[in-house]
């Protein structure tokens, strides 16, 4: 099932022509509208003329979250106010919040690539979506709520929170398919269990989560407790938001709508364009936004990219489920750690839930982790000696997975703060 | 054979008072109690009188419970009674998990619980061997 056949299925080179056109295009739009990319292409000795392949991407500056924090809030806008229609902003962790607007094409845009990654999902017009993700400022909600129209599905547009009450309305309306974060999901699964309910009385047949990095062993984990298909959708605001792209049922990584965004993998350090295959940071350009074009923009995601055909016909371009964020990676003596790889190494070990936060600190020159994990009631037993003999397979597994000595602590069920947005994972307490 | 309820506490401040709290608030009396320890957290071993509502009611406040069939065993409330019903299993072949003693007592003398490997398997062994073994309905009414 394809919701755009036309481009979805694209031989390469045709897409690869449609991308050129494209490409030339975006470069002139802000070239000749916005101040900060006419100066920095300047700086780099660049005219719009200079881009004659797709290849010749390489030679544009990279912007990062910082230059779009320079330029609060209008300040990266390609056209007048007056053409834009709706504006969006991420939550901004450390000072302001970045913003984005959208004209009506983009909207469209929007609602199109969204409909094609709803669609790979397992929605169709006779689908009843719930959509848990929050609406408001913040991307989620608003994005896949359009796209989900466009698609014809029944859309529920519920919003994030109010656990009991996305519960009865996902069985008093049939829901289909649910829309959220994968950790609030874990947690819609959790409190299903503690109701009791029967599932019988629910119809939810397919997933679509996303807007925070999640592990294979948390799909089967999801997949398994809600008795559901789930992909792996992606995006951020400053791209387009949700929907830049999604995992079709073949679970094979995710198709990067490429007549839309041209994605590139670079060494995060160097900032050297890294070849197909190899791990490093997503770069993406907007091909088609007219509103908020971004040139190169520095994602900090990890992934890798593959051309390979995808069993499903689609010839986008797939990323491999991001790994983590380069920002929330955690260097501890010298390792890079990812909560993801932490999660994976204790959904391996023991049948713990997902809940767990790193705490990081800083003991005398040497840095500590401690990883607090929540016993769930079905590992719990009477035996000391299995829940201590638990806390050293998690600690072995994570040293032979990442080779760092991690304290590993069992704490109560529920006793780590739950989030009902995208999940706090981390304290890092070290003053360096 | 007697109901017992283990939980998971966390070596925090407050933690044992709370599930006290909750006992109390729902009305249910603690027979029996021994707490297993490491530096981390512990686990709370508990006879009351109404295992069934105990189970519920700390699952309901998000506690990790299990509920563990264990025997209470009558001793002779007299210097070295404890010694010989001891003995007495060790010759009988029996391994103790672990053992605590009773609040309360009966009229013959006093109790305590302990855990073993195969508890129905070990009571007419443990009874054979001149040991009484009270039913949850006499221990639980203590």
């Amino acid at each position: 099932m394809y919701w755009n056949e036309h481009y979805e299925c694209m031989p390469r080179e045709q897409l690869e022509e449609v991308q050129l056109k494209r490409l030339k295009k975006v470069v002139e739009r802000v070239f000749y509208n916005v101040p900060f990319y006419r100066s920095k292409f300047q700086e780099a000795g660049l005219e719009p003329s200079d881009i004659k392949t797709v290849a010749d991407l390489q030679k544009l500056p990279f912007t990062t979250k910082q230059d779009l924090r320079d330029n609060y809030p209008f300040g990266m806008f390609a056209t007048p106010m007056t053409d834009i229609v709706r504006v969006h902003a991420s939550s901004g962790t450390t000072g302001k919040p970045t913003v984005v607007g959208y004209t009506r094409t983009d909207l469209n845009t929007w609602a199109e690539i969204i409909a094609r990654a709803l669609t790979c999902a397992g929605t169709t017009k006779d689908s009843v979506i719930q959509i848990a993700y929050g609406y408001g400022l913040f991307t989620g909600g608003l994005g896949v709520h359009y796209g989900a129209e466009r698609v014809g599905a029944s859309v529920i547009p519920i919003s994030g929170g109010n656990t009991q009450r996305q519960l009865m309305i996902m069985k008093d309306f049939g829901t289909t398919v649910l829309a959220c974060t994968p950790s609030y999901a874990v947690y819609l699964a959790e409190t299903l269990e503690k109701m009791g309910e029967d599932r019988a009385n629910f119809k939810l047949k397919y997933g679509i989560f996303g807007a925070e990095p999640w592990s294979e062993k948390m799909r089967q984990e999801l997949e398994k407790r809600l008795e559901i298909s789930a992909v792996d959708i992606y995006g951020l605001s400053e791209v387009i938001g949700p929907g830049v792209a999604c995992e079709c049922q073949e679970k094979q990584g995710l198709h990067i709508f490429d007549d839309h965004f041209i994605p590139e993998i670079i060494d995060p350090v160097t900032g050297e364009t890294l070849p197909e295959g190899e791990k490093g940071e997503l770069v993406f350009t907007t091909l088609t936004k007219e509103g908020f074009p971004v040139i190169r923009y520095r994602t900090r995601d990890l992934s890798i990219l593959t051309k390979e055909p995808c069993a499903c016909g689609r010839t986008h371009i797939r990323m491999h489920k991001v790994f983590g964020r380069t920002d929330d990676m955690l260097v501890i003596r010298g390792v890079n750690v990812f909560p993801s790889q932490i999660e994976t190494a204790i959904l391996e070990v023991g049948e713990t839930e997902p809940h767990y936060l790193l705490i990081v600190d800083r003991v005398g020159s040497l840095d500590e982790l401690e990883i607090q994990v929540e016993v769930s009631p079905k590992m719990f037993s009477d035996k000391v000696r299995g829940l201590e003999d638990l806390e050293r397979k998690i600690q072995h597994h994570i040293q032979s997975l990442l080779g760092i000595a991690a304290k590993v602590k069992l704490v109560e069920p529920h006793s780590l703060p739950r989030s009902e947005g995208k999940a706090k994972r981390i304290i890092d307490r070290r003053r360096i | 054979m007697i109901k017992q309820i283990s939980l998971f506490l966390e070596n925090k401040k407050g933690r044992l008072a709370h599930v006290c709290r909750i006992l109390g608030n729902e009305k249910i009396n603690i027979r029996a109690l021994s707490i297993a320890d490491t530096t981390n957290f512990g686990v709370l071993r508990l006879i009351v009188d109404n295992p069934e509502k105990a189970h519920d009611v700390l699952k309901e406040h998000n506690f990790a419970v299990s509920t563990t069939e264990v025997l209470a065993m009558e001793v002779s409330d007299t210097p070295g009674g404890l010694a010989g019903a001891l003995e007495r299993l060790d010759t009988a072949g029996i391994n103790l998990e672990y053992m605590y003693a009773f609040l309360g007592k009966t009229s013959q003398g006093a109790l305590v619980v302990i855990r073993v490997e195969n508890p129905l398997e070990a009571i007419p062994v443990i009874r054979e061997s001149g040991i009484k073994i009270l039913e949850g309905d006499q221990v639980y009414s203590l």
